[in-house]
């Protein structure tokens, strides 16, 4: 018999509105839904009312944990827009906070990781470390969640001496801890146990589906933007692309794993090679009528912004693709034959960010082809007009 | 007498819900953040809950989209008396940078009750252990 079994909007094993509906055989789930809108805030519209620059902050609180990730693909599409350059140092110093962004994403992932799995020391463990990152790039930047570093052209703080010192230091320490890290992750045998095998995910799904950043690079796809199609400085930063071969929530630890160890080596490399000279050049206000795609790696995929302008202060579109949305079509092909006891796991593991991804719906009408969003309160006032028309159904039987 | 053994436990151990209401996750983490070693808001008393039966402290953060306005009335609603709401960020506030959108309702006063407001975008975990300590002492 099958059965379905609705999960959220606010439920314990989810820290932010979803809904998932859930088909279940027993215990085996046969099918997912997934459904959005709880977090829907309608930023995009949001964005078209702002100047260029008040955008930074607006898109940079598309999301808290790769906040760094928006703002600066948001920042790099103004800028071909611009057409200006910003400075090298200016450049060093956004990726710096990029890669630091990375390294406290995936510390915090980790964490939830093995709270999910049961494994609470480990959350206490990488969320103690994880105030070390916060605490350098509160030293950075100012803030500990927003940094808002970028500005139209360049940074808005620089680094002295005694900072990249202690960014240094910091990092000795976190490499330590990533490695112990990676030893438990890789040895502990009731952990592995727990995050092998489960939701897999093939290679040939995870290219059909689209799927983004580690998700999919612990399928063994090797696709990351900083390498396929470089932006910033990355042309010159040696580092390599992680991807593990288990297709599991295994091969998803691993892979971030790697990727703190990478970010570590890339941080190290930014700051040794810190250019001088100025951090930020002026922008103008107004853009040129034309349109730009902006791609960028954030922690958890592809993030792609499309920004179109029109000659005033104001963007005309601002369109965003956030990782987590191409994440979930796999998921539901990872949800899909696994037990329902895995569900916060397999869910955790493309490690969502359901504010990113939100979407509102247009409901197209099927005789016109007419366009329109409408309130939910209209929407509601609708449904109950047709169920007033609507004929009763006199051979209506209880579905058991 | 029994009245006071109440109000001194009620004091000693709050336990809290967490709510995003379509928050940007910021302050969400800085909520979790404030729970783990750093912070460890555990220490006193404080124990996060999972579902609204339990708890006796809404910690709520963001702005209150249209979405899920009602399912917030209805949280509210499950929570036993007496019970507290903190709101959590500039977001839960007065709406900060989303204000204007079209699918907010700008603030949780605008749904529900509000004892505590924590400013801050995002509150830092200090800032709202502060929150919940004058929250504890309005008791
Ligand atoms: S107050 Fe700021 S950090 Fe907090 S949820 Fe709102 S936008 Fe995000």
């Amino acid at each position: 018999m099958k059965f379905t079994v609705p999960i959220g909007p606010q439920h314990p094993a989810l820290k932010e509105p979803i809904s998932l509906r859930m088909t279940l055989e027993g215990e085996v789930i046969r099918d997912a839904d997934i459904r959005l809108g709880y977090n829907h805030r309608g930023l995009e519209k949001l964005a078209e009312e702002k100047t260029w620059l008040q955008n930074i902050y607006v898109t940079e609180r598309i999301c808290g944990i790769c906040s760094h990730s928006h703002a600066t693909c948001y920042t790099q599409g103004v800028e071909k827009l611009m057409e200006i350059e910003p400075p090298k140092r200016g450049i060093y110093l956004r990726f710096l906070v990029a890669e630091l962004e990375r390294v406290h994403s995936h510390l915090l992932w980790l964490g939830v990781a093995g709270h999910e799995a049961g494994f609470d020391t480990f959350f206490m463990y990488t969320w103690r470390d994880r105030e070390v990152v916060m605490d350098i790039l509160e030293m950075v930047s100012g803030n500990r969640v927003h940094y808002a570093i970028n500005t139209l052209g360049g940074v808005r703080r620089d680094i002295d001496d005694l900072q990249k010192k202690k960014i240094l230091d910091s990092l000795d320490f976190l490499r330590r801890r990533s490695e112990f890290y990676f030893k438990i992750g890789a040895n502990e045998p009731s952990f592995v146990a727990r995050i092998a095998g489960v939701g897999r995910l093939s290679k040939e799904d995870a290219l059909a589906l689209c799927a983004v950043g580690p998700t999919a690079r612990a399928s063994d796809i090797s696709q990351d933007v900083r390498k396929d199609d470089p932006y910033g400085m990355y042309a010159e930063v040696p580092f390599e692309v992680a991807t593990a071969t288990s297709c599991d929530v295994l091969g998803r630890v691993v892979v971030r794993v790697k990727e703190l160890m990478q970010s570590y080596n890339i941080i190290e490399f930014l700051l040794k090679n810190l250019p001088d000279g100025p951090v930020a050049v002026r922008a103008p206000r107004r853009a040129k009528p034309n349109e730009v795609v902006s791609r960028y790696e954030a922690p958890r995929g592809e993030n792609i912004h499309y920004i179109k302008s029109n000659g005033t202060d104001k963007p005309e579109r601002l369109k965003v693709r956030a990782p987590t949305l191409a994440n979930y079509p796999a998921t539901v092909v990872m949800l899909r034959n696994g037990f329902i006891a895995d569900i916060p796991l397999i869910f955790a593991a493309i490690d969502p960010c359901i504010c990113c991804a939100e979407r509102a719906v247009v409901l197209v009408d099927g005789r016109s082809g007419e366009e329109k969003i409408v309130l939910m309160s209209e929407l509601r006032k609708q449904a109950h007009e047709r169920w007033k028309k609507a004929p009763l159904k006199k051979d209506a039987v209880w579905p058991f | 007498m029994l009245q006071r053994i109440v109000r001194w436990s009620r004091k000693k151990s709050p336990w809290i819900l967490h709510l995003n209401s379509g928050a940007c996750n910021a302050c969400d983490i800085e909520v979790v953040a404030a729970l783990t070693p750093r912070f460890d808001v555990e220490r006193l008393g404080v124990l996060l809950k999972a579902t609204p039966r339990h708890a006796d402290v809404i910690i709520s953060t963001g702005p209150v989209t249209r979405q899920i306005k009602d399912r917030i009335i209805r949280i509210y609603e499950q929570t036993p008396e007496p019970k507290f709401v903190i709101a959590v960020g500039a977001c839960a506030m007065s709406g900060c940078v989303y204000r204007g959108a079209y699918n907010i309702m700008g603030g949780l006063d605008q749904v529900i009750p509000v004892n505590i407001y924590v400013p801050g975008c995002p509150a830092r975990p200090d800032a709202i252990l502060d929150g919940v300590v004058k929250l504890l002492g309005t008791l």
